[in-house]
């Protein structure tokens, strides 16, 4: 199968090894994932005023990409970059005027048809591979992980990959790996985001309520799909050293290599928090 | 800081027309301020941002709140009058970004913090507090 991809900035840089697991993931599993050749930031937040058309221009050029590759689907892997594209998309395709307008205004590119869809790597994986299809080869026997989804993933509803108040998409992914999955009730609260620029106190207080009731459940390690997150969970504890035991933070792409048995870097060295002594107690890394 | 509005506005009808939102569909419940993940650093909770909207009360916009929240849509998921605080609370920081007034002064920012933040927070945040 051939889908384009849309990486956005962070793939390219801090979540590298987000990036360079799941192209290995997709390789064995036989999905050629075409990287748009001209793609441009997302803009990383959907513009939320009425009157502002100007800051939907960058989601929907990139939308303007796929289509001028013949295609009407787009894959990608940050929850942000996710949500941008997809909100902007349904902008668009209720409302002609708006779209009309844009395009008017964009005269290097073709005109956006609407017709592009915007899929989730999860939900890419579920529907067209299935979870239950993956050829496991280490199953992730004895490894205890709560899911994380965040904000960006679920909300609004309509672009939510799954139930946003009870989501299970990444639960039901790492249990086909074979690994213990536990329950949180902070698994779909926001981590604090872009506050992390400038008011780390906050997001230090939501990364300690976060993984103190993940560990509080038997949690060794959190997954998730959002490298601002990631950021947030798991450097930030740098300044929780007092009051909470270190926990790995993981992308669902890289246990997903690992449990397929990919050889080659999957990127751990890339944490604040380093999992390999998690994953080696485990017997799942030599 | 308030910017100067026009006088024949008033903040209900400038943010209804900004973010596309009734605002006097809320019933007060308090749904979004008990589930805001920020809410406990907030000078005004979320629902009484809407209160100070309703009062055309223009000194909402010198609360901290507007800048606390992080537009995690968690609010707009659970109203029950389909009132997206989310796109509210974008519209009351527009009104001061509009006038030139940023709330982040890049400069200061600590190199070796600028080194290791991931390009998504910084893009974000300069797009939520910079005009």
């Amino acid at each position: 199968m051939k889908i384009p991809y849309y990486p956005g900035c962070t793939l390219k840089s801090t979540a590298k090894n987000f990036e360079d697991t799941t192209v290995a993931v997709s390789d064995a599993l036989g999905i050629e994932l075409l990287e748009l050749e001209r793609w441009n930031c997302c803009g990383t937040v959907y513009c939320l005023a009425s009157d502002d058309l100007m800051h939907q221009l960058a989601p929907v050029r990139n939308l303007i990409r796929v289509q001028e590759m013949g295609f009407d689907r787009v894959t990608t892997l940050c929850s942000m970059c996710y949500n941008t594209l997809e909100q902007a998309n349904q902008l668009v395709k209720e409302d002609s005027e708006k779209l009309e307008k844009m395009n008017s205004f964009m005269d290097q590119e073709e005109d956006y048809k609407g017709g592009v869809t915007v899929t989730h790597y999860l939900t890419l994986l579920k529907e067209e591979i299935g979870f239950e299809n993956l050829p496991v080869k280490t199953p992730l026997k004895g490894l205890t992980v709560v899911p994380y989804y965040g904000c960006l993933l679920l909300r609004p509803e309509e672009v939510s990959i799954d139930n946003p108040e009870n989501p299970t998409i990444m639960a039901e992914l790492l249990e086909a790996l074979g690994a213990c999955v536990v329950d949180h009730p902070y698994k779909l609260e926001c981590c604090g985001s872009y506050h992390t620029v400038d008011h780390k106190d906050v997001v230090c207080e939501k990364t300690y309520s976060i993984l103190s009731s993940a560990q509080k459940r038997g949690a060794e390690a959190v997954v998730l799909s959002c490298p601002l997150c990631e950021f947030n969970l798991d450097f930030r504890q740098k300044d929780l050293e007092k009051e909470l035991a270190p926990v790995p933070v993981l992308y669902f792409s890289q246990l997903l290599a690992l449990s397929l048995g990919l050889d080659g870097n999957l990127g751990f060295d890339q944490h604040y928090v380093n999992p390999e002594p998690l994953l080696k107690k485990k017997g799942l890394l030599r | 800081m308030i910017p100067k509005i026009s006088e024949d506005t008033t903040l209900l009808e400038k943010v209804e027309e900004l973010s596309g939102e009734k605002v006097y569909s809320c019933h007060k419940c308090g749904k979004c301020s008990a589930g805001c993940p920020i809410g406990a650093a907030m000078d005004l909770r979320p629902h009484q941002v809407i209160e100070f909207i309703q009062a055309d009360d223009w000194t909402v916009l010198n609360s901290k709140t507007i800048w606390l929240c992080a537009s995690c849509f968690q609010c707009a998921v659970r109203c029950p009058k389909d009132v997206d605080l989310t796109k509210v609370m974008e519209a009351l920081r527009l009104l001061i970004l509009r006038s030139n007034i940023d709330q982040i002064e890049i400069n200061k920012i600590k190199r070796e913090e600028l080194e290791k933040l991931p390009p998504v927070a910084l893009v974000s945040n300069f797009r939520k507090s910079t005009s």
